[in-house]
């Protein structure tokens, strides 16, 4: 069982139940929940999206886009059925928030999804879970039928004459479907090979329908949106990041876990204070700040940082899922980068040629330069192969994975060339695993 | 499908797939839950199963093997009756997930995708499982088990052998 952990400076908003027994319904409703659905209900769409919009709620799958915006793209009209998606393929490395929601609130998502069907006009909403989560879809389908028992589901949703329709879905196992458009043709019964865009899904999505893709804590944290007020959520955050986010801490720190805390929070104290600083009295090497598809950060590049979309990026990262992982200096930073490359190898769709031949090229020269025999141009070569990609792949997995090979390369170009000729590595024991 | 048809799915199986196309906007949408409900029922996807996931959707055989070799989870070989899935990425990696793959290909005597003899087991090196703050993390077949150590390992292992006594079942394969 996924261990809970706390600190003082959490504000618990989306993690508020979390530990109460709310995946039983009558508990849900016992703390309060199911009320913002019903006021959603009475107070029309466009009331729904001008509260999303004062929130400053940016989606929580990665790319942070505000969600009232989102919404807000969804036509009003339309031939065509329009669906809400929910996305909880989960699987980006250092990432585990939504593993934690469905299994101590899985009505929030659930009540989340009506909110925004009913924001947009859906009266069908799919929540779709990594394969993987087997036991955390089962507890979603018993939470679905517990809402469809109670009439929060159906042809008349709350007695009203509304109609909203929720069905689970599995995937099984592919990161790539955690791309929108992938997820889409997954859910299809498809291939999870990515779709062009433009079209925007908001515009022709599911079955050829407009349709709003969410991340779960996204969508988890709607009814609690709701129920605030979007002005009060806003507060919580820092400027045009509002409230809080679910980081999930990981690697070498004392304690490790998932942490709800106001967006903004400096890094630097969420990694000493928050999650107890690095494990046994190391000393910091780099930290990974949302999860494995973001640029490597250095110490001295945390001492200010704030943890929201716009202040990670302008130090030339990402707060993309919210996984910070932190690695002491005990670690082989080639041997870290070979493991990041590896992943995105194996799950390149390989759909388009620079991400299916260039992390494949990485994954080789990386293997090859860790086991020791690296030359001085392979260095080089590495940069040239991801810089390469950068911004020519048919779907940002390219990026995903050629951005955090080249900050490894710019950062610890140093570790890389104390690996040339032949020299062991100075920390891994794993050499051999890594002989191709 | 036709009642003339020979079914290898239990009458479980096939009412689970019955309830499910009926649910989306196209039948198709119930092909990659199906998939993996199949396997998990038949251990693997033979082409008995293609066959009928195939007729019962309504697509042919080589579209339903186009979509199913794309996933992971989905296999074309039996596996042990446990399926030890060790996830080696970075949260899990720098908490010591190789040394715990490790002891596991010891304890089992097989490597990355190898069967133990006697079919109990099989084991696998997984990317992120989504347990990264709980590592390093493992799942045996839908049972996810975190913050091992080696030392975790051979309990683990036992646990598993006696559930499968209990059951009477000692071979899969
Ligand atoms: C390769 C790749 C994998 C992704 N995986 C996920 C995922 O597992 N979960 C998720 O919510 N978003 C994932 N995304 C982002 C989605 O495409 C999409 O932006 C998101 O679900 C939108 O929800 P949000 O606006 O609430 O963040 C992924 C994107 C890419 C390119
Ligand atoms: S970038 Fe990679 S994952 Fe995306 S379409 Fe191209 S090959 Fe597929
Ligand atoms: S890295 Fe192992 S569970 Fe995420």
């Amino acid at each position: 069982m996924p261990r809970l952990v706390s600190h003082p400076d959490e504000v618990k908003i989306v993690t508020r139940r979390f530990g109460m027994g709310a995946a039983n319904i009558d508990r849900y409703i016992e703390l309060g929940g199911y009320e913002a659905a019903k006021k959603c209900l009475e107070q029309g769409p466009d009331w729904i999206i001008n509260e999303m919009k004062a929130s400053n709620l940016r989606g929580r799958g990665g790319a942070g886009f505000p969600t009232g915006l989102k919404w807000s793209f969804v036509p009003k009209q339309s031939a065509k059925p329009k669906y809400v998606l929910v996305n909880g393929d989960e699987s980006e490395p250092g990432t585990c928030k939504d593993h934690l929601i469905f299994l101590h609130d899985p009505h929030s998502v659930i009540e989340g999804t009506i909110i925004a069907g009913l924001a947009i006009g859906a009266k069908l909403g799919f929540i779709y879970l990594r394969g993987e989560y087997r036991y955390l879809l089962e507890i979603m389908e018993k939470a679905v039928a517990d809402a469809y028992a109670k009439g929060f589901l159906g042809k008349n949703i709350f007695g009203s004459d509304t109609e909203f329709q929720v069905i689970t879905q599995s995937g099984a196992g592919a990161y790539e479907v955690g791309e929108e458009s992938a997820l889409m043709e997954s859910l299809e019964g498809k291939r999870g090979v990515p779709r062009i865009k433009p079209p925007f899904p908001a515009v022709v999505g599911l079955y050829g329908g407009p349709t709003v893709i969410n991340n779960a804590e996204t969508i988890a944290t709607v009814p609690h949106v709701i129920a605030m007020g979007g002005a009060s959520y806003a507060a919580v955050g820092s400027e045009r990041n509002g409230g809080t986010r679910l980081f999930g801490i990981s690697g070498h720190v004392e304690r490790p876990g998932v942490y709800e805390l106001p967006m903004g929070y400096n890094l630097k104290k969420m990694i000493y204070e928050v999650a107890g600083g690095v494990r046994g009295g190391r000393k910091l090497k780099a930290v990974v700040p949302g999860g494995s598809s973001t640029p490597v950060l250095l110490p001295e590049e945390i001492e200010n940082l704030g943890m929201d979309f716009d202040q990670v990026g302008k130090a030339g990262s990402m707060l993309g899922s919210g996984g910070v992982v932190v690695i002491d200096d005990h670690t082989c930073i080639v041997e870290f980068a070979l493991r990041t490359i590896s992943f995105y190898q194996h799950e390149s769709c390989g759909w388009c040629i620079p991400c299916r031949e260039g992390t494949d090229w990485l994954k080789k020269s990386l293997t090859r330069f860790h086991a020791g025999f690296g030359i001085e141009k392979d260095i080089d070569t590495i940069r040239y192969i991801a810089e390469n990609m950068l911004g020519r792949t048919f779907c940002p997995l390219g990026d995903a994975a050629a951005m955090p090979t080249l900050g490894f390369v710019k950062k610890f170009r140093k570790e890389f060339e104390d690996h040339l000729n032949g020299k062991p590595c100075p920390f891994a024991k794993h050499t051999e695993v890594a002989v191709v | 499908m036709s009642n003339e048809t020979m079914t290898i799915f239990s009458p479980k199986l096939a009412a689970r797939f019955d309830a499910l196309v009926q649910k989306y906007p196209a039948r198709r949408s119930a092909l990659v839950p199906m998939l993996l409900y199949a396997q998990d029922e038949i251990g693997y996807l033979s082409d008995a199963v293609i066959a009928e996931v195939a007729e019962r959707i309504g697509i042919t055989e080589l579209d339903v093997r186009n979509v199913a070799t794309y996933y992971s989870m989905l296999r074309f070989k039996p596996a042990g009756k446990y399926n030890v899935q060790v996830c080696t990425n970075i949260s899990c990696m720098l908490r010591g997930a190789y040394d715990v793959f490790e002891r596991f290909q010891d304890e089992l005597g097989v490597g990355h995708k190898g069967v133990t003899p006697d079919g109990l087991f099989s084991l696998e090196e997984v990317e992120c499982i989504g347990a990264c703050c709980w590592a390093p993390a493992i799942q045996v077949n839908y049972d996810f088990h975190d913050e091992l150590t080696p030392e975790s390992v051979s309990g683990i292992l036992a646990e598993y052998r006696g559930k499968a006594k209990a059951e009477g079942t000692v071979s899969h394969a």
